[in-house]
């Protein structure tokens, strides 16, 4: 196996409805009446993998979409943060982003698929055995991207734990730090029991010996015996270790909180620089926090996020983006840098920011059924022009387009 | 003029973790590689079967304290699986088997919109209970659940379901790109759940799917599993295959649907049901008589005494006879994870029953749990086979069955090949589907249409 050449970057799209910029549903190539069908998923992923990127990251949500942030430090004023916003002019309601994943895995060969898990709500025990399966569906090419939810309109829908509505003010706050921390928190401990979970079963576990009569050899089944603030887990999962051993966990970290998780427990952080300047400082904090955590030999891959708006002239680009500004009504703003240019340009920024520490890039398409075409289309044959993104397929699984090998069980006595 | 031929509803149950699946077998394929999932499925729709059916377990079994390594050990999650299966698949419904113990109402039903809206309106839920704290311990809530009350906490559980797939109606999404109104109204979804379960409130997040609401199956033989059924299912996963025991669970469940206003041909019964196929009759009895062997290895045959005995029996000979000591009444059971094990209401009677039987019959222990075991239900020919199924249903000992092969993933080819086309010359099994989604299938009727009689009613 040919692994990808350290100069080459990594490239993700992150697919959500119709497209990232709210109005992008109103273009004509958007197709937002097909949004709950397998089929329009099929074919952006299609596309996707026709462009040989790494992955594709599925959004997901345990309630409607809201136009209002989440957590995002930026001051909208006395805001109360992730409450629904009334809106009936935009995209709302989405299918889950597991099953989508898989619905999509055995009609694709090559590409990731990395739906978006919420640790705050769900069980981990459950989505330990759910992405296990989607590494069995898609053959070694599934991961995940851990997400918490603050929002106090999810939690209500679960009705076990209540979140009382905070300000960006007040998170910013000692004690608005201690919830986020406490919910950062609980995703770590979530992530560990779903990594032990697939460690539970080690590689060789089922043995069918006729002549004993077992089908498992059970030395080789473990008990996680997770014990922790908000679960205790048992164990061993009710699914045999994955294709890959461990799937991939990824997440997205705007600060020094989910920065920690990122560097504990993850294999790709998303993070959103503006600039090269705080690309090169978020790489550092990380790096820091992964050698405080003693896991410093095994750096994850840092992936910056952009928001993009890609067109063969910049005028176009940027003309795209106003029109869709003025059918939402306001200017978009993103957690993410948003981009509005052409593919030389947008290689160029890639690769400065690249040069800061960056190993890839997670592009979020402003409108799905534009943008997406424009990176594999334009975008990816720049890249490999300048010799710096493959040319065909090299791995068969997630990990090995990754360059990250496959892991040794923790449980699996050392000889 | 006789009565009109009732159409025979048919189903794949794959191969689970009973001692039922011969493993041993050289045929026997992989329980968990994906490949196997497809090969099963798409032998279901080539036979044009009304759906898949996957059993779950969410704890490994245990018997003394160890995890229990003699059947099958190990399945993939049953909703991802089943997403996966829509893709290699056109037609076949498809039914997960999804506890309502362990789960919470907004999570399941998001997943089953998704995929019903994934497999364009092929989704059923089997819907199923349990409250041991075995189990319990992988989860967040552990064992917290009364006995008594996992079906009260069931049934609010479907009923909260059923209010979230309920509270998109179908028409919510305009998309109007001219206008810019993606939806008719900011309320979408609402809800309000307030009972002794859940407490639950907002808006869900999937729009309407296709079915509108999944097909549901129930499972439990309890009275009140029988009742849940009546007032609740569209069908029921029995465990009544024969003649005289199908007809009176028929008639048992059927009767009590008059009582929650429903009629007759609102809940199926779909017994699961093993069989052996050969050329012909005697063949396919030496043939099932060698499964059953296959089925009950020496070792296998301890550990199920041990079911009834509930203490170590691994110092016993399976070719041995039957132990002198009684089964131990006073200590936690033994097997863990198995529901099979509450069959044995009276442990000394039974095992007073099988030292007779043996004896009489001169049987070692292993011959023993093999004669008391369950025989398959249907042996034979094609010929016969296809015979004796239709007659069961004709003679309302069920509705069809749930075929439960014991080989992964080939043992429902010869099904298909050699029974499916005999059913079908008969006039009793459908030829091509009629329909796309499960509901056409099963012919059952659309909610939307459902309530649409209930006014025209009224």
């Amino acid at each position: 196996m040919s692994s990808t050449p350290p100069s080459h970057l990594h490239l993700a799209v992150a697919l959500d409805g119709t497209g990232w910029h709210p109005a992008s549903w109103r273009e004509p190539v958007a197709r937002p009446r097909d949004l709950f069908t397998a089929g329009y998923w099929a074919d952006l992923v299609a596309e996707a993998e026709r462009g040989l990127l790494d992955f594709v990251t599925f959004e997901d949500g345990l309630g409607l979409q809201s136009s209002l942030p989440q957590s995002r430090l930026r001051s909208t004023g006395g805001t109360p943060i992730g409450e629904l916003d009334g809106r009936t002019d935009q995209v709302r309601g989405r299918l889950d982003a597991v099953l989508t994943a898989s619905r999509i895995a055995p009609l694709t060969r090559h590409i990731g698929l990395v739906p978006t898990v919420i640790a705050t709500h769900t069980e981990p025990f459950h989505i330990s055995k759910a992405i296990a399966t989607l590494d069995y569906v898609s053959t070694g090419r599934a991961g995940l991207r851990v997400q918490i939810s603050a929002r106090p309109h999810e939690a209500d829908h679960f009705g076990r734990r209540a979140f009382p509505p905070i300000s960006l003010e007040e998170l910013r706050t000692p004690s608005g730090q201690e919830r986020l921390t406490e919910l950062f928190d609980e995703a770590a401990d979530y992530v560990e029991v779903v990594r032990r979970l697939w460690d539970s079963w080690e590689d060789d576990a089922e043995i069918r010996d006729v002549a004993t009569g077992r089908f498992i050899d059970r030395d080789k089944l473990h008990y996680i015996d997770f014990e922790g603030e908000h679960f205790s887990v048992k164990g061993p999962s009710i699914t045999p270790r994955p294709p890959q051993g461990q799937p991939l966990v990824t997440a997205l970290a705007h600060q020094s909180v989910p920065y920690r998780l990122v560097a504990r427990q993850t294999d790709i952080g998303y993070v959103t620089p503006h600039d090269a300047e705080q690309a090169r400082a978020i790489v550092a904090e990380i790096r820091a926090e992964r050698e405080t955590a003693d896991r410093a030999a095994e750096l994850p891959h840092i992936f910056g996020d952009l928001v993009v708006f890609l067109n063969d002239e910049q005028a176009a680009a940027e003309d795209r983006r106003a029109r869709l500004d003025a059918l939402a009504g306001e200017p978009y703003t993103s957690d993410a840098r948003i981009f509005a240019g052409t593919s030389t340009q947008l290689a160029d920024l890639l690769q400065e920011w690249a040069a800061e520490g960056l190993s890839g890039f997670r592009l979020r398409p402003a409108v799905a059924g534009h943008d997406l075409p424009a990176i594999t289309r334009g975008l990816v044959p720049e890249l490999q022009r300048r010799g710096v993104f493959r040319t065909a397929y090299e791995a068969d699984t997630l990990r090995g387009l990754l360059g990250l090998a496959r892991p040794a069980n923790r449980y699996a006595a050392t000889a | 003029m006789s009565k009109p031929l009732k159409q025979i509803h048919l189903a794949a149950h794959f191969p689970g973790v009973n001692n039922t699946t011969v493993w041993s077998d050289p045929k026997a394929g992989s329980h968990i590689e994906f490949s196997s999932f497809v090969h099963f499925a798409q032998t279901a729709e080539r036979a044009k079967f009304d759906f898949l059916f996957l059993a779950e377990g969410l704890r490994l079994r245990e018997q003394g304290g160890k995890i229990y390594d003699l059947d099958v050990v190990g399945r993939p999650d049953t909703f991802t699986v089943l997403a996966a299966l829509a893709a290699v698949t056109e037609r076949l419904g498809l039914t997960g088997t999804i506890n309502s113990t362990f789960n919470e109402p907004y999570e399941v039903a998001r997943q089953f919109a998704s995929l019903d809206h994934l497999s364009g309106g092929r989704a059923a839920w089997n819907v199923v209970t349990s409250w041991d704290a075995f189990t319990g311990e992988n989860f967040r809530r552990g064992g917290f659940l009364p006995q008594e009350e996992r079906y009260s906490r069931a049934k609010e559980f479907l009923a909260t379901a059923n209010e979230l797939f309920d509270s998109w109606h179908g028409d919510e999404i305009l998309a109007d790109q001219a206008t810019g109104a993606f939806l008719r109204d900011a309320e979408v979804g609402s809800f309000v759940h307030s009972g002794q379960h859940f407490d639950i409130h907002g808006q869900f997040n999937v729009p309407r799917s296709p079915q509108g609401r999944p097909v549901i199956f129930q499972a439990g033989d309890s009275e009140e599993g029988r009742e849940f059924a009546a007032s609740e299912a569209d069908a029921i996963f029995s465990r009544h295959a024969t003649l005289e025991g199908g007809q009176a669970f028929y008639t048992d469940v059927k009767k009590r649907l008059a009582t929650y206003g429903r009629r007759h041909d609102q809940l199926l019964i779909l017994p699961a049901a093993s069989f052996v196929l050969a050329d012909t009759d005697e063949e396919a009895e030496e043939l099932a008589k060698e499964v059953r062997r296959q089925q009950v290895s020496g070792a296998t045959a301890i550990k199920h005494l041990e079911f009834v005995w509930n203490r170590d029996l691994s110092s016993y000979d399976p070719e041995g006879p039957l132990p002198d000591i009684d089964p131990d009444v006073s200590a936690d059971h033994i097997s863990k994870g198995r529901a099979q094990v509450r069959m044995y209401r009276d442990p000394l009677a039974t095992a007073r029953e099988w030292r007779e039987l043996a004896a009489a019959h001169n049987w070692s222990i292993r011959d023993l749990v093999i004669e008391t075991g369950n025989r398959q239900n249907f042996i034979g020919s094609p010929a016969t086979v296809a015979r004796t199924i239709n007659a069961y249903v004709q003679a309302d000992a069920s509705d069809g069955f749930i075929l439960v092969p014991h080989i992964t993933p080939t043992g429902l080819d010869d099904f298909a090949d050699k029974v499916v086309p005999l059913l079908q010359e008969q006039g009793v099994f459908r030829t091509d589907y009629e329909g796309p989604t499960l509901r056409h299938h099963l012919g059952l009727t659309h909610p939307d249409d459902l309530r649409g009689e209930e006014r025209a009613a009224s």
